[in-house]
């Protein structure tokens, strides 16, 4: 048995979880997973499909219990407060002290509050832990009218959470279009209007005043800044998340917005490192965020930080950028670089899209040399290996399209519209 | 429409469905005679109900997955719905396989009540009075075409769904229920023997039975026709496809069980489990049900070669030579081809059931014993045709799907579905292709697997699927929200690998600067 003091996780998400496994596979030193939330590894991206009733929570959790047993991993379910560095241990919120080897946060992240008047009230909440949505379904039955404020991805999943249990949705947008800080015009244009075919109420270019509460507390109603009155009995703020690290604020570790991190993902303190959502990169990869909170990228730091503590020390380098959503029915990828207002010079965009099915492509590309940047896609799944390659060697835009097909992953016998799109292409830029 | 009128329509579907049932149930009492009127109207309002209520489900809504409350809904949630559901159909399974009286069959003299009602349907297509096997046929054709037409309007935004339900459709209709009663009547006089000709052995145990052999023997050019496809199929047609499209061609295209489980199951596909131990207890549940329907049937026929009219002209030690070469030829095979690709598990099984088999073939031949162990063959497929036909693939396979599934039969018992999954796992084109790094682990695809299978343990770390129980429905691929999952043929090598990582991280290549 190794007795050495132990590899200490704490937050269970998919950097956390993705790291003590892989640190398994390369040793058999103590591993300790801590988490505040739940004792178990869950997809933080399922919950909405629990409060659908697609899923159980059970589903969530892709290994069963016995699993961390057999592998060796002890979780702990836990508040951590604290730490103390030179002694090398973990305050837990009950007051013992828990030695450590090596150190990772992966803490994750909060939903932002603006200071909103009445943002504290009853019925008011963000939706990121498995505690938000534990309330969200016990006040689930007290709710007919929502409003949802904030165009992003965590916005829109709420609202079709709400939608789908007949709950009336009005959706506030401070910006002229959904997502727009991300979508170029057309791609945001085609969800508008899909998110208003579902039948929410979207109110673009409109932000919260304030939270109208009744005597009891309760969320009853907001104004919005064009002074309009909605009435509600609850009200979603998904105006993005930011590092849950306020916790850590006192403590010696070198934080900005995140946990201040190295390309080793190393703190400013030996044997401490953070991971995922929370960590923010001092020297961001080019082209890139210094946080990027999104499953992928914790993914990627939880394997690589296996790697740097068990075999040898490595950078964090991610591929090509990739991601990916489903708006109510339309499914979303993107690779590469596909900005929501290109410059001139450096980015040229092209799009196509289906005269009445939600298909949509966009293809970026360098204006002079026409190597491929990246891609926007709705309606039409894409091939994650073949794009890689395309994005890594370089690869036209007049290639790829060329080879479209190849690049999609669409089920047997859906319709190829490589035809429509590539004689479109050429009728633009053949002359 | 608004959400209240779509409700009192539905509603009124709901009646007419029941009423239908009730008609259908009717001539059980003494209250009315089975006229003609009551089986047309019965069997109109019943699917007028379902597919009307089907359409007013989903009208209103834009073409997408539609899982909304599947697992707070009682009847999909096994919830009292769920219960009674699973209550009435066994009952309905028990009635029909060990009390068919109750359902008015009579083995002496016409039929009366519920079976007799089904009398002018079975003159018109085979030109004999029904049996209870008739009135059953018919049922389960039409809720297949009934909750087909459910399962199309659902997924009308997938034209893989769309084209594999018209396909088991379409089977189930033509080959399974219209061609065979259609051929008995061009053909009344030959004996009886089973015309479905994709219903192949070993999911038709009886196919090598003496008295069908004889029976197809005897049954002139379209009973010849019916040994000859039946060896075919088994020997060249099924292994082709196998190898070209996986078991799906079958188990989620053409087969009947298959058919009922992807339309009138659909709303219990959700409900099978995704355990391990449940996987472990399923391997082992197919695979004694193959060996034991293989056994039966080798003794079966060794009996039949041993009688003093054997028509065939091959002689017992022929048969049980060119068996044992068979069997010895396979298990070499993949021994020597594919051990490599299976787990110890199934390594150390394969031997030990090839061994069993060719081992009772050998002490057989030299004992010359009649009876295959000692056991006779009669009571070894009697035991097979009630314990595993009737009560397995009938009673628990169809009468507990709201409780444990749509997939019972198919997953723990079928030994159709052992043999072409097992040829699916070690020599087929296909497989599941997972879409690089782009899993979140939601376990909609594992949720939704009709066949148990934990499909988010493999997309999660960017490795094909490749199992030998997927029946390649594609829902897996339907309900996943990021696009990961996608059903294909391609080449044989390298489907199995198991990159270290999912797709997306450089890490490797900064290590080789």
């Amino acid at each position: 048995m190794n007795d050495s003091p132990p590899l200490i996780i704490v937050g269970n998400g998919i950097a956390g979880t993705t790291l003590a496994r892989q640190a398994r596979k390369k040793s058999t030193r103590p591993i300790l997973l801590i988490s505040e939330e739940h004792p178990y590894f869950f997809s933080r991206t399922a919950l909405m499909y629990v409060y659908m009733g697609h899923l159980t929570f059970e589903h969530t959790q892709p290994y069963e219990s016995h699993f961390w047993k057999k592998n060796n991993i002890t979780l702990l379910q836990e508040r951590v407060t604290g730490f103390d560095p030179q002694k090398k241990e973990v305050f837990l919120a009950k007051g013992e002290t828990l030695a450590y080897g090596d150190l990772v946060w992966a803490v994750g992240s909060r939903p932002n509050r603006f200071g909103w008047p009445g943002e504290q009230a009853r019925r008011v909440q963000g939706l990121y832990h498995k505690q938000d949505l534990d309330q969200l379904e016990a006040w689930s039955p007290e709710i007919k009218e929502a409003v949802i404020v904030g165009g992003g991805l965590i916005g829109i999943e709420l609202a079709e959470m709400l939608h789908s249990r007949g709950k009336k949705v009005c959706f506030l947008v401070r910006e002229n279009s959904f997502w727009k800080s991300v979508l170029p015009t057309e791609d945001a244009a085609l969800l508008n209007q899909h998110i208003l075919q579902h039948g929410i109420d979207l109110r673009l270019n409109t932000e919260l005043e304030r939270i109208e509460t009744d005597e009891k507390g309760n969320a009853m109603g907001v104004v919005t800044s064009k002074g309009e009155r909605i009435q509600c009995q609850y009200v979603g703020l998904t105006a993005g998340v930011h590092p849950n690290i306020d916790f850590l604020k006192d403590s010696t570790l070198n934080c900005n917005r995140g946990i201040l991190v190295n390309r080793f993902l190393e703190t400013n303190l030996p044997n401490v490192y953070a991971i995922g959502d929370c960590a923010e990169q001092k020297e961001p990869v080019a082209g890139r965020r210094s946080i990027e909170a999104v499953w992928y990228t914790g993914r990627m730091m939880g394997e690589t930080l296996a790697q740097t503590l068990c075999e040898t020390k490595t950078a964090y380098q991610p591929g090509p950028w990739f991601n990916s959503a489903k708006f109510f029915d339309i499914e979303y990828q993107t690779y590469g670089q596909v900005s929501s207002t290109p410059k001139p010079d450096e980015e040229n965009q092209w799009f196509w899209q289906h005269p009445q099915k939600n298909i949509l492509l966009r293809w970026a590309f360098h204006p002079d040399t026409h190597r491929l940047m990246g891609i926007n896609s709705f309606g039409i799944r894409i091939r994650h290996e073949v794009m890689h390659d395309w994005l890594l060697s370089d690869t036209t835009v007049e290639t790829a399209l060329e080879n479209f097909p190849a690049a999609t992953f669409d089920p047997e016998f859906t319709q190829n519209y490589q035809p429509e799109i590539q004689a479109a292409f050429q009728h633009q830029f053949s002359h | 429409m608004n959400r209240f009128t779509s409700l009192s329509v539905k509603s009124l579907f709901t009646v007419l469905g029941w009423i239908g049932l009730i008609l259908l149930l009717l001539p059980l009492s003494n209250l009315s005679s089975p006229e003609t009127w009551i089986l047309l109207a019965s069997l109109a309002t019943l699917s007028i109900g379902v597919v009307g209520y089907a359409y007013f489900q989903y009208r209103g809504e834009l073409p997408g997955i539609k899982n909304n409350g599947v697992f707070t809904n009682s009847l999909s949630a096994r919830g009292v719905w769920g219960w009674s559901v699973g209550v009435l159909l066994t009952a309905f399974y028990i009635t029909l396989y060990f009390y068919p009286e109750w359902l008015g069959y009579r083995s002496e003299g016409a039929s009366v009540g519920m079976v007799a009602l089904f009398d002018p349907l079975s003159q018109l297509l085979n030109g004999q009075p029904a049996s209870q096997w008739f009135l059953y046929g018919t049922l389960y054709t039409l809720a297949i075409l009934v909750f087909g037409v459910k399962f199309l309007i659902k997924y009308r935004h997938s034209r893989y769904q769309i084209i594999r339900t018209g396909s088991v459709m379409f089977f189930q209709l033509g080959f399974a229920f219209l061609l065979p009663e259609l051929l008995t009547l061009l053909h009344p006089d030959t004996p009886y023997f089973a015309k479905d000709f994709k219903n192949m052995w070993p999911l038709n145990y009886y196919f090598f039975e003496d008295w069908h052999v004889k029976n197809m023997l005897n049954g002139g050019s379209l009973g010849l026709f019916t040994l000859g496809m039946g060896l075919a199929m088994i020997f060249i047609i099924s292994p082709i496809l196998t190898y070209r499209y996986g078991k799906r061609w079958y188990c989620s295209w053409v087969c009947g069980c298959g058919a009922l489980a992807e339309t009138a199951g659909d709303s219990f596909r959700q409900l099978s489990s995704k355990k391990i131990s449940v996987w472990k207890l399923e391997r082992w549940m197919i695979h004694v049900v193959l060996v034991f329907i293989t056994l039966t049937t080798l003794a079966v026929l060794w009996s039949f070669l041993g009688s003093p009219k054997n028509p065939t002209g091959i002689s017992r030690e022929i048969f049980s030579y060119s068996a044992i070469v068979f069997f010895s030829l396979l298990l070499a095979a993949i021994w020597f081809g594919k051990r490599n690709e299976l787990h110890a598990d199934a390594r150390f099984a394969l031997v030990g059931i090839g061994v069993i088999i060719i081992g009772i073939l050998c002490i057989q031949l030299f004992s010359g014993d009649r009876h295959l162990l000692g056991i006779s063959s009669y009571t070894l497929r009697k035991w097979y045709g009630f314990g595993i036909g009737a009560a397995f693939s009938g009673v628990l396979g169809v009468g507990f799907y709201p409780l444990l599934g749509s997939r019972v039969w198919c997953r723990f018992g079928c030994p159709m579905a052992a043999i072409l999954g097992f040829q699916q796992r070690i020599l087929s084109r296909f497989r599941i292709t997972t879409n690089g790094g782009q899993c979140i682990s939601c376990g909609n695809c594992s949720a939704y697997c009709e066949m148990g299978i934990d499909v988010r343990s493999y997309a999660q770390k960017g490795q094909n699927i490749v199992r030998s129980s997927c029946v390649g429905c594609g829902i897996c691929s339907e309900v996943c929200p990021r696009g990961v999952l996608k059903l294909e043929n391609g080449p044989v090598a390298n489907r199995t690998d198991r990159p270290d990582y999912p797709l997306g991280n450089l890490m490797d290549h900064l290590d080789a600067q």
